[in-house]
């Protein structure tokens, strides 16, 4: 009775409210889709170290055949005992930094390389002799990479110490930045959904003012008078959140995984799963929306 | 059943006092009505019963209740003991008389089958059998008040109060109205009756409290309307003229009405 009684409240409130229900929809919807963005940013970013960031490795290229800018390749391509001076020095000076070495000579090295391009790289024919030999190091600690590379630069053999990560760091900013401009617009969309919210629920309000007086004068509980209108913007914000999840789960689809994917496939992406462990979190972000909304206007609106 | 005691109202800080150092006693079964000029505090006595005023100072209680001290979730109890009428009779004009009855129930939670039976039998007894799909606008005024009537009995209020239930009727409905009131009194129902119909007051004989300016002026066990000057005669001619809906106050006037 009570239950059926206050669905019907809620969908003749929502009848009579249609166009000011469409806009929160609308603006909730916009909102909850930067957050899920800013979200699904921030995954990738867990994504892209988890997958590379730990597993990458400080690579310490060795000096090569033929010319080099370093000074400390004066002397020509590496030499083995060069290589095995730096071994001593990793084992003996860095042995807490690093976790593992091994070395990758030219012939791994062009491996490797023809492996990745195999129709060659930008049409350059390139032969074993033009690769470089490294002593790959796994690092105990990612964050260790300065002292590492302090101690090997410089030293006889060495040309460059290079940290893989480098050369992420650029493209994490990008993607951090992207989420804070996402955080930022779904900042000002979520703001301008609670004064769409409180508007709705205020002209709710005043267009049932009648029957709540009423009901305040027979003696409804304020729970009852209220929670017409609570449920009112509740369902058009989780309403707007389930659009915005729907809308993410499509963009990702096809623009993740359809195209980027297939164009870029050596990076990991976030994919439809992850979108739906955000889907949640959007109807929630919604429904404490409304929530907040609603408990600034009742409160005055529909007072006892 | 209602009890004021040394009860003030000031709505706006250094106002006139709407109520001021009124102590009035009701007893539970009583009829009282309570006249005075428009603006003398008749309404603003009404909504501190019903909670909807706090007074500034003194104490009110309701069926034993300090309603004052009430806090904020109990006044719905309190309030599934009071019925109200208005003068403007407040009923829901897209709902139809059994739905505008109907809603009194629904609303705080009782079930189905008691409204199916509880509805048709207050409609019946307020005289509104057989009008019961009438929608507000198809029944005349006396018919709407009767309606209102019905809606604010529906839930056997111990208390009904009623703020000029006949300013909207001519005499005939009027007296109707009065009956019907009457009648509810006699089932043990408390009636507080906010009026400025002298007519009325004389002919029903029932205790008569007028307020002026605020204050209690008369308390008479079965008074008539206006009927001051012979009891109370320090009180002066003020006026006791009311009038209706505009909620001002007539200017002073040496009128002397009824007898
Ligand atoms: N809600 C209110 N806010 C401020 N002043 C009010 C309010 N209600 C009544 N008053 C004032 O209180 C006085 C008494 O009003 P009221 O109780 O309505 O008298 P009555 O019902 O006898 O005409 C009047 O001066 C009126 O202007
Ligand atoms: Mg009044």
């Amino acid at each position: 009775m009570r239950f059926q009684f206050v669905l019907g409240e809620v969908f003749s409130g929502l009848r009579r409210n249609t166009t000011m229900v469409v806009a929160v929809v609308l603006v909730t919807f916009v909102s909850l889709t930067f957050v899920g963005a800013g979200a699904l940013l921030q995954a990738q970013i867990g994504k892209l170290k988890d997958d590379w960031y730990d597993k990458v490795e400080v690579s310490v290229f060795l000096c090569p055949q033929g010319k080099s800018a370093a000074p400390s390749c004066a002397g020509g391509e590496a030499t083995d005992q060069q290589v095995e001076a730096l071994r001593e020095v990793i084992r003996t000076e860095l042995s807490g930094e690093v976790s593992t070495v091994w070395f990758e000579s030219k012939a791994q090295a062009f491996e490797a390389f023809e492996e990745r391009y195999p129709d060659g790289y930008q049409g350059t024919q390139l032969t074993e002799a033009d690769m470089q030999a490294s002593l790959r190091l796994k690092l105990t600690d990612a964050e260790q990479v300065a002292v590492v590379s302090d101690v090997l630069s410089g030293r006889d053999g060495v040309e460059i110490v290079e940290d893989q990560r480098a050369v992420f760091e650029p493209l994490f900013r990008t993607l951090n930045v992207a989420t804070l401009l996402a955080a930022g617009l779904a900042g000002v969309m979520l703001l301008a959904a609670v004064l769409l919210i409180t508007t709705t629920i205020r002209l709710s309000a005043v267009s049932r003012r009648k029957e709540t007086e009423i009901m305040r004068l027979v003696g409804a509980s304020n729970l009852f008078i209220q929670l017409p209108f609570l449920l009112e913007g509740a369902l058009a914000a989780v309403l707007g959140s389930l659009l915005a999840g729907g809308g993410l789960w499509l963009a990702v689809r096809f623009m993740v995984t359809d195209w980027l994917e297939r164009s870029v496939d050596w990076v990991a992406y976030v994919s439809e799963v992850d979108v739906l462990r955000i889907a949640p979190l959007l109807v929630v972000v919604a429904v404490a929306l409304a929530a907040l909304s609603s408990f600034f206007t009742l409160n005055r609106y529909t007072r006892i | 059943m209602i009890r004021f005691e040394n009860v003030s109202k000031v709505y706006a800080r250094g106002a006139r006092p709407a109520l001021d150092q009124v102590s009035v006693d009701v007893e539970r079964g009583e009829f009282v009505f309570l006249v005075g000029a428009s603006g003398s505090g008749k309404s603003t006595f009404l909504s501190l019963v019903l909670r909807e005023q706090r007074p500034t100072r003194g104490r009110v209680y309701v069926a034993g209740r300090d309603v004052a001290n009430l806090s904020g979730w109990r006044v719905p109890t309190l309030r599934r003991q009071l019925g109200v009428v208005f003068q403007d009779f407040r009923l829901l004009q897209n709902k139809t008389v059994h739905e505008n009855v109907a809603f009194a129930l629904q609303v705080i939670g009782k079930p189905r089958h008691v409204i199916r039976d509880t509805v048709p039998e207050v409609l019946d007894m307020v005289g509104l059998a057989g009008k019961e799909k009438r929608m507000p606008t198809e029944l005349s005024g006396g018919e709407q008040q009767r309606a209102a009537i019905a809606r604010a009995i529906v839930n056997r209020p111990q208390i009904l109060l009623a703020d000029e239930p006949t300013g909207n009727l001519d005499p005939t409905t009027s007296l109707g109205i009065m009956r019907l009131l009457d009648r509810i009194n006699r089932t043990g129902t408390t009636v507080v009756m906010a009026t400025h119909d002298d007519e009325i007051v004389n002919e029903m004989r029932r205790r008569v409290v007028e307020l002026s300016d605020g204050v209690v002026v008369r308390d008479e066990a079965s008074g008539g309307y206006g009927e001051r000057e012979a009891i109370l005669p320090d009180v002066g001619s003020s006026p006791v003229l009311d009038a209706p809906g505009t909620g001002t106050r007539l200017p002073a006037a040496p009128t002397v009405r009824g007898s």
